[in-house]
């Protein structure tokens, strides 16, 4: 096989599952009799089970965090930037746990899963899952893994939530947790904009009311529609002008509302075409609605300090300038009640023009912090 | 560590909570963490010296003094330390009475603009002093409130604020004869400890 990784890649990774037969009681009062999660892991776990690190994944994300699946791959996991050899989350030091949550669609049981019940498709009668459930059913994994504390828990905006999320459900198993670009709960707006998503996938017709996969059919036009919305507020006003500004595809415009004439519309349409052919539009539904249903703190009137104070770890929160999808304001809550708890914490804000997507991105400042900040962990 | 942390960390009493405004590469609290039991959070804008301190281990976060303290709460902190930060300021006073809110104590450290040496350099040639210790021309500085100790004290005779201790070193932070004889003639730095109105029967330990 050839090895043509680069020398800071994981490499090669192979996806592995894990079956829970033990029911899940679910925040929604339902409660799931049995599903499977999907993970990958990297580095190797050490012999006190000390090193371990859980990546919590972002709305559209999944359990390929870093590597490739074969060496034809054109791209590494979605964060390949920052977990490897020598790279943040260092795969010589850590053992690196990436799952893909339960209600997902890259192999996790969700919408598209088959429900035991019926021998059909969940689809629409696939429960609501919310941040709380995610971490319940995290730390099951944990426990198949005989993981009994994480070293840290990772992850960046959704991502963010549950690692917050774990330092309250679980304040004996997480030693460090790292928020990026995330925020304690949802804005209107943000709220907003993910209800814009769903009406968009909801009023497709080939939604058939969350049942299309039976139809043999998939609501592709409000997919594509919901992602293009997401995208928009996933970068930064400056981002979108430095990469198309008012670019044209061809040289003149053509007065008719069907040729995609800005480079920009193009890009969006793109994506959307992309998105609707790989994910699953039930997933998504439920992937915002658990974004728009947490709030930690409204189990303590609101007071985040309070919902807080019970955590153990230490905390390292980042955010970045141009974000507006969760601007650094929603980072400073969090930090703001993590040092009315007093707790310890470190803050970075950092200057990249990227918006909400930097997090994704190899930032030297960003890529630099995080490093420093998981190289003194100890192990 | 630097001679003027030195000073100060003597005035810093063993356990207590410390927070540090331009805490700079985090020096101070770790070595107050390691030796004095101490915790505590820096505030820190430069990116520098916020990955100095995270490498360290120390508590910063990456926060403008010019935007206020309004994320700490009242009387939350033993002692808030102030180093060479408060000529760098857009409002001094106001940051001093967010200081002096936030914490029981306050620790302060600034160049003292009225030494002899700012004096000739103004007297003989005319023009802004620039020195080793202070580099810039006036058009590039950070530093835009330089006071002299005299009008600092001023500033803490206007605002009630209470001295409690201060010396006057030299820019190696000797306390020599020289600063002791005539401080703001012959005094580089200023290095105070300070406290509220309300606080000032409140003694700490030193």
């Amino acid at each position: 096989m050839p090895t043509s990784f680069p020398e800071d890649s994981v490499g090669l990774v192979t996806p592995q599952s894990i079956r829970f037969s033990e029911p899940l009681a679910l925040a929604c009062g339902r409660s799931l009799a049995e599903y499977e999660l999907v993970y990958e892991t990297y580095g190797e776990l050490n012999a006190a089970r000390s090193n371990a690190v859980l990546i919590c994944h972002a709305l559209s994300g999944h359990h390929h965090a870093a590597g490739y699946h074969s060496p034809d791959d054109r791209k590494p996991g979605w964060w390949d930037s920052c977990i490897g050899p020598d790279k943040p989350i260092d795969t010589r030091k850590f053992f690196v746990v990436s799952l893909n949550n339960l209600g997902g669609c890259n192999g996790s049981t969700g919408p598209s899963s088959t429900n035991p019940a019926t021998g059909k498709s969940y689809g629409a009668d696939f429960p609501v899952v919310t941040v709380e459930d995610w971490v319940h059913s995290q730390a099951r994994l944990a426990d198949a893994l005989g993981i009994q504390q994480w070293a840290a828990v990772v992850g960046g905006s959704l991502g963010g939530m549950q690692a917050l999320q774990w330092t309250i459900s679980y304040p004996e198993r997480v030693r460090h947790c790292l928020a990026i670009a995330s925020a304690p709960k949802l804005s209107a707006q943000n709220i907003a904009f993910n209800e814009v998503a769903r009406q968009a996938i909801l009023s497709d017709p080939e939604f058939h009311g969350g049942h299309f996969q039976e139809k043999g059919v998939i609501p592709k036009r409000g997919l594509m529609l919901a992602r293009m919305v997401g995208h928009i507020t996933y970068l930064s006003d400056d981002a979108m002008g430095e990469k198309f500004g008012r670019g044209l595809k061809s040289d003149k415009l053509n007065y008719d509302f069907h040729s995609v004439e800005f480079q920009v519309e193009s890009y969006l349409r793109y994506q959307g075409e992309e998105f609707s052919g790989r994910f699953d539009a039930n997933t998504y539904l439920l992937m915002t609605k658990a974004l728009d249903y947490f709030d930690p703190a409204a189990a303590h009137d609101g007071d985040l300090a309070k919902t807080l104070s019970a955590a153990k770890a230490d905390f390292c929160v980042m955010s970045f300038t141009t974000d507006w999808r969760f601007s650094p304001q929603r980072s400073r809550e969090i930090v703001d009640a993590l040092l009315a708890a007093r707790k310890n914490v470190c803050y970075l804000e950092i200057d990249a023009p990227q918006g909400h997507d930097a997090f994704l991105m190899p930032i030297p400042r960003y890529l630099q912090a995080f490093g420093s900040y998981m190289n003194r962990i100890l192990v | 560590m630097r001679a003027d942390l030195d000073i100060i960390q003597d005035w810093i009493p063993t356990g207590s909570r410390v927070l540090d405004l331009g805490c700079g590469k985090g020096e101070l609290l770790a070595w107050l963490r390691d030796h004095k039991q101490v915790s505590g959070y820096g505030l820190e804008i430069d990116a520098d010296n916020i990955a100095e301190c995270i490498a360290k281990g120390v508590n910063v976060i990456e926060q403008n003094l010019d935007e206020g303290l309004g994320n700490f709460a009242d009387n939350s902190f033993d002692v808030v330390v102030m180093t060479q930060s408060l000529q760098a300021l857009r409002y001094p006073d106001k940051v001093l009475a967010e200081m002096l809110r936030v914490g029981r104590q306050c620790i302060i450290t600034f160049p003292n603009f009225g030494h002899w040496r700012c004096r000739w350099y103004l007297a003989s040639k005319g023009r802004m002093p620039v020195s080793e210790f202070l580099p810039y021309t006036w058009y590039n500085t950070p530093n835009i409130h330089f006071c002299t100790f005299e009008d600092f004290e001023r500033l803490c005779r206007e605002m009630r604020v209470k001295v409690l201790d201060h010396l006057a070193v030299d820019r190696e932070h000797r306390h020599n004869w020289a600063s002791r004889l005539w401080p703001n003639l012959l005094g580089e730095i200023g290095i105070y400890r300070v406290s509220g109105p309300a606080a000032s029967d409140l003694q700490i330990a030193v």
